[in-house]
Order: structure tokens, then sequence, then C-alpha cells
């Protein structure tokens, strides 16, 4: 079994490309522009100049010395994606499929977005390049995180309410691929996540690999050695294999991806894929097969999180192989365990962590204490969390 | 009623194919809609199942299926209520429609066997390419059932033979580059895009989406084989009942004058 690469479009039983026939002629013809891209030089000389010059590569691996006292076990280390420019470690893909769609010839993108940052992202990455952006985003996910929105409208990017369905991350998927469907010839769609059909869980993992790239020399750099444990949050599963990639092979190493509890297991209220199989089974969404929170008819479940970008029912192909073959574990944090984590590393660390990336600090809070002082785990700290402010506040105020 | 009973239909001259949303506005207007398209001389009926994220419909389709959603309809409900117009005796093809997910969550095997039983004649999936449909292509054959699969305008010459040579009963050929939905007129090159795929096979060419009264029918019955319209009806399905009769009686009178 190839746990690194797609095999015909596939991860194991996983992936595939299951759209309707308007759009397999535009996944043949990305599959093979990506190819002649990535086989570039000139390509890959200009994205790296630009994830160096504009993004602020290389970003930091910071050793969060207080958290660790504070916990009194494995040193942890944060790979630090939040001081990306735009903030989040979304920008990454975002600026690869860019320049890739202009290559392409097209002239618009469209994206989806639920937490903002990758919405932001490709607003800037398409101010940059001088592309059209049209971000579809659900409107519970607008009202909570309106800076991003903000944020979006000024880098010129038009912002589409998406009412249907559970108005969150799905539903502005749906409406990316209707949007895709109807205008293919001139539009490139910017998906945001390693998910969706063949072959953007590759495109989006690759371009995010840079963060495991980096974050392995620099462990190497500073400690000499490599980690023991990896753990990074998982919505659709992109800045965890962005960080998994380049230690796959390292079988010492091990993968830990922190899902969203939401409310709690037992309450349904949630996005944990592989923590609930009553209501997570074997389906297809948005072209791609892998676990869906789905009901016992086939129906697409609302799932819940504080954080809007873990707030989707399925998960990545390559996440699913990676759990069956039990290269990567995955477990979840609750709302509640995210926002302690939240707290504990903006107080001990100075650092406000994105909701999204306080899941995976979560479990480093509960992995450290048990594992000894010369362990490391690196967590990856996948955005800042300045968009989620207001959602924080309200949340501190009702609880007081 | 097989896969043989949806060729003798289209031997017969142009099909006037359409579909109807089980459960909406409720699962009896559902069914009274069938019975009216029946009636006004309708060759086929595409059932539509209804499924939570309906990517490649517009908003008629979305809210029309959302509805049935909330009125309870699953898979299930959409087999018996399929089994209950058989019961009455209306004896067109019918097709079931939907999205792959709640098909998956039936059961594929079951589903078909299913299917099969209650003397439904094949199933449209949008969400299937022939690519990732081995697992329901190798059940249909078995049980002599339609598994009938897209072109679009944005199908390539490959694409077009692989469809060519996978297809059973009729193509679906998708008059736009778009999701489902009435327009104000036909794409200007959609002879074009008939005439292609029909150079390249002799299997019958059903052309969908956006076709919206009995002017665009006729239009497109001058050189497809079968005329699907889905939601131009849908949207007298809100209406009543006559109101889905007689835009269907002018419809069937426009497809089959000719
Ligand atoms: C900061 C941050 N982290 C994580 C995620 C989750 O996405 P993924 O699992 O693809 O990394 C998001 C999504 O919006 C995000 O904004």
């Amino acid at each position: 079994m190839n746990i690194t690469h797609a095999v015909d479009g596939k991860f194991g039983p996983y992936g595939g490309q299951f759209v309707p026939e308007t759009l397999m002629p535009a996944l043949a013809e990305l599959e093979s522009a990506y190819a002649a891209a990535i086989a570039d030089p000139e390509f890959m000389a200009e994205f790296e100049h630009l994830l160096k010059t504009y993004v602020g590569r290389e970003s930091p691996l910071t050793f969060a010395r207080r958290l660790t006292d504070h916990l009194g076990g494995a040193k942890i280390y944060l790979k630090r994606e939040d001081l990306n420019h735009s903030g989040a470690h979304k920008i990454n893909n975002a600026l690869g499929q860019a320049l890739l769609a202009k290559r392409m010839g097209k002239t618009r993108i469209v994206a989806e977005t639920g937490a903002g940052q990758h919405g932001v992202g490709t607003a800037t990455a398409c101010a940059l390049l001088g592309l059209d952006a049209i971000i579809y985003m659900g409107t519970v996910d607008i009202a909570r995180q309106q800076p991003n929105v903000y944020r979006m409208k000024l880098l010129g990017a038009e912002v589409r309410p998406v009412e249907s369905g559970s108005k969150t991350l799905k539903d502005a998927i749906n409406e990316a691929i209707r949007d895709w469907v109807t205008n293919v010839e001139t539009t490139h769609y910017l998906l945001g996540s390693v998910l969706g059909p063949h072959p953007y869980p590759t495109i989006v993992r690759d371009f995010q690999a840079v963060i495991g790239r980096e974050a392995r020399r620099q462990i190497l750099d500073a400690e000499g050695r490599l980690p023991d444990t990896l753990i990074a949050c998982v919505g659709g599963g992109s800045n965890a294999i962005g960080l998994f990639q380049a230690f796959l092979d390292d079988e010492n190493v091990a993968m830990i991806g922190v899902e969203a509890g939401g409310l709690g297991i037992e309450s349904g209220k949630h996005a944990a894929r592989f923590a609930d199989p009553d209501r997570a089974r074997l389906g297809v969404l948005h072209g791609t097969r892998s676990f869906v929170l789905q009901t016992a008819d086939g129906q697409i479940m609302e799932t819940h999180s504080v954080s809007a970008g873990l707030d989707y029912p399925s998960v990545g192909p390559q996440h699913a192989l990676l759990r069956d073959v039990e290269r990567a574990g995955y477990t979840f944090a609750t709302d509640d365990e995210a926002l302690e984590a939240f707290h504990l590393l903006s107080r001990l660390e100075g650092i406000i962590p994105a909701l999204e990336s306080a899941h995976a600090v979560a479990e480093a809070i509960k992995r450290a204490p048990k594992m000894s002082k010369n362990d490391i785990i690196i967590v990856n700290l996948s955005g800042r969390g300045d968009k989620d402010l207001d959602t924080v506040i309200k949340l501190t105020a009702d609880s007081h | 009623m097989t896969l043989k009973t949806i060729e003798t239909t289209f031997s017969r001259g142009t099909a006037f194919m359409p579909y109807i949303p089980l459960g909406y506005p409720t699962p009896e207007a559902s069914l009274d809609a069938v019975r009216a398209v029946v009636a006004t001389g309708a060759d086929m009926v595409e059932l539509g199942v209804p499924f939570s994220d309906p990517l490649a419909d517009g908003p008629t389709i979305q809210a029309a299926t959302q509805r049935a959603l909330e009125n309870g309809v699953t898979v299930e409900k959409c087999l018996q209520m399929a089994a209950q117009l058989r019961a009455e005796g209306i004896s067109v093809p019918f097709l079931l429609m939907g999205y792959l997910n709640p098909f998956l969550a039936f059961g594929l095997e079951n589903l078909v066997e299913a299917a099969a039983k209650i003397k439904i004649d094949g199933f449209i999936i949008p969400d299937l390419p022939p690519e990732e449909a081995g697992e329901m292509d190798a059940l249909c054959r078995k049980h002599d059932l339609a598994l009938v699969y897209f072109l679009a305008p944005t199908s390539t010459p490959e694409r077009i033979s692989l469809v060519a040579e996978k297809a059973r009963g009729f193509i679906y050929l998708v008059s736009l580059t778009g999701v489902t939905g009435a327009r104000n007129r036909l794409s200007d090159t959609l002879p074009q895009f008939v005439a292609r795929v029909r150079a390249a096979t002799d299997t019958p060419l059903a052309v969908g989406f956006g076709i919206g009264d009995g002017a665009q029918a006729r239009q497109v019955a001058h050189f497809a084989d079968g005329v699907i319209v889905g939601s131009a009806l849908v949207k007298r399905m809100a209406e009543s009942t006559a109101a889905v009769h007689a835009l269907a009686e002018e419809i069937a009178e426009s497809v089959h004058s000719l």
C-alpha cells in the first residue's frame, strides 16, 4: 500500500473522482498542468521565491519553554505557520494554486472558506497575481469570522454568502463547485484543503509539504534528532499532512491528527469523523471517498465546532489511509479543551493561536505530561487567533 | 422491464423524459405529478431521490429535494413510492436519479436488487462517472438495468469514446456547461455537441438541463432522441398538479409532433 502518493487517483480505497461529467475534463487538465508545472524549474523557483519574499518563509520552529515547564513532560516545539503573511498555513497552497491557475491561462478563481483563512489566503494570492477572486462562505461562518470577511473584501475579493444547508464550509464547497461547473472554461477552483476529487488532495498536500520539510530540518538543527511526536489539527487535513508528509518514512516519529470534538462525541455535535463510527461511515462527499459524518440514510450531517476551519463532515483521503495502516493516529479535542488551550498558550507563550490550531495544542497539553523530558513534540501552529477574538470574547463572557 | 424496455421506448420515436423529485412538495403530490406526466404521454420518468448536498443542481431542484428530505423521504421511501406507481399499472420506464452517497448508505447491491424487483429500469447518478462506476456497473449488468452516464459540452473526444463504449440504455447529454435549472434560451452550440456525440455512437442521446417549455423541447427534439425536463416542471409542482399537467402536455405535444 502506497501511503505517500496517490495511485490512480486513490489512497488505498479512498479518494477518486466522484464528480459530474462536466468537471472530469477540467480535472484531467488540472492534473497534467500540475505535473508540467512541478517539473518546470522556473515554476518551482517562482513559487519558492514568493514563499520566501512574500509569505516570509521559512516559518520559525519555536521552543515553547514556559508551556513545556508548565506541563512538566516532553519538550514542545511550535511550527509557526501563524507567522506566515495572512496568518495561516493556507497561504502556501493558495499561492501555489494561484500560480498554477495563472499558468493554465485562467483569469478567475473561486474558492470556499470556513474560518476565512483560506479565503484570505486566496484573496491575497489573487491580489498579488492579478486574478479575480470569488469566495463562497456560509452565512454562519460569515457571522463568526467577521474580521476575515473584511480582510477578503479589502483585498479585492468578492465574498458570496451561502444560505443553503448548514450554511457552513460544506455548503460553501457546494456553491464553489456549482460556480466551477458553470464557468469551468475561465475559472480555476482553488480548493483549500486535501479534499475533493483527485488531483486536489495531492496538489494541496504538495504545496503544504514545505511545512514538514522545514520542520524536519529545523528540529535536526535545534536538537540534533527527529521529534517523537507530531501533532496537528485536522479539518480537511492540509496543515496536518503538510507537517506529516516529510516524516512518513521516519518510522519512529509518531503522528497525531486532532479533530474537532465539539460538544463531545455522544452529543453528535462535533466534526470528529474518526471518533464516531456510528455516525461517520465510508461515503462520498465533494468528489472523494472517505469517512463522512452522515445519517443512516446517507444524508450529510451538520457538524459543530467552535472553530469554523474544522467544521466539516469529511476528511482527506490520505488521512483515512494513514489511519487504516496505523501510520498516524487520530484523536479529538472538544470546544472547551480547545478554548482552554487557546488561553493557556496566549498567557504562557505570548502566542494567540487560531482556534483550529488550539485543538492541536490541547492534545499536546494532554500528552506532554505523560512523556519523558527528553521527548520532543512538534505542534503545528497552523494559524493565528486574531480572527477568533470575537468568538472567544463572546464565549468567555457567556461563561461568566 | 429492463434495459430492453428503455431501448424499445427510444425505437418508437423521440422520448419525453420528465424528472420528478419524489417527496416534493409532499410525497403524495409528487406521485400525482408522476401520474400527471404519464397521462400526458411521458415516455420515461426520472424519479429524483433527494440528497442533502446536490452539487450539480441549481436553486430550483436544490430547494425541492431539500423539502423532500424535510418530508422524511429516504431511498427506501423512494423505492416504496416507485412500487406503488407500478402497482397502479404505470408501465413507462422508471429511472432512479440521485447522488451516490445515499445509494452507498443503502448498499449498492441491496439497491439494485430492490430496484429490479419493483421493475425500476435503471439509474442516473450524476456524481458517478464511468471511471468510478465499476461496482454499480457490474450490479446493473447482472440485473439487466441501465446505468446512465453523462456527457457534457466540455467532454473531450476521449471521454466521448469512453462513455460511448460503456453506455447502456441512453447517454445523458448535459445541454450546457452548468448546473440544472430552466434557462431563457438553449446553447447555440448544442446541435454541434449532439452531432459530435452522434458521430461516436448509436446509443440514443437524451438532452437535459435548461429545457423549460414546448418551444425549446421542440428545438431539442429535432436532433435528440430524448428530451429531459426537470426544473421547469419542478416549478409547476410548487403550484399544483394541474400546472404540472399543463406544462407536461405542452412539452409532450412538441416532442411527439415531430
Ligand atoms: C488556522 C487553520 N488551521 C487549520 C485549518 C483546518 O484546515 P486543514 O485541516 O486543511 O489544515 C484551518 C481551516 O480553515 C485554519 O484556518
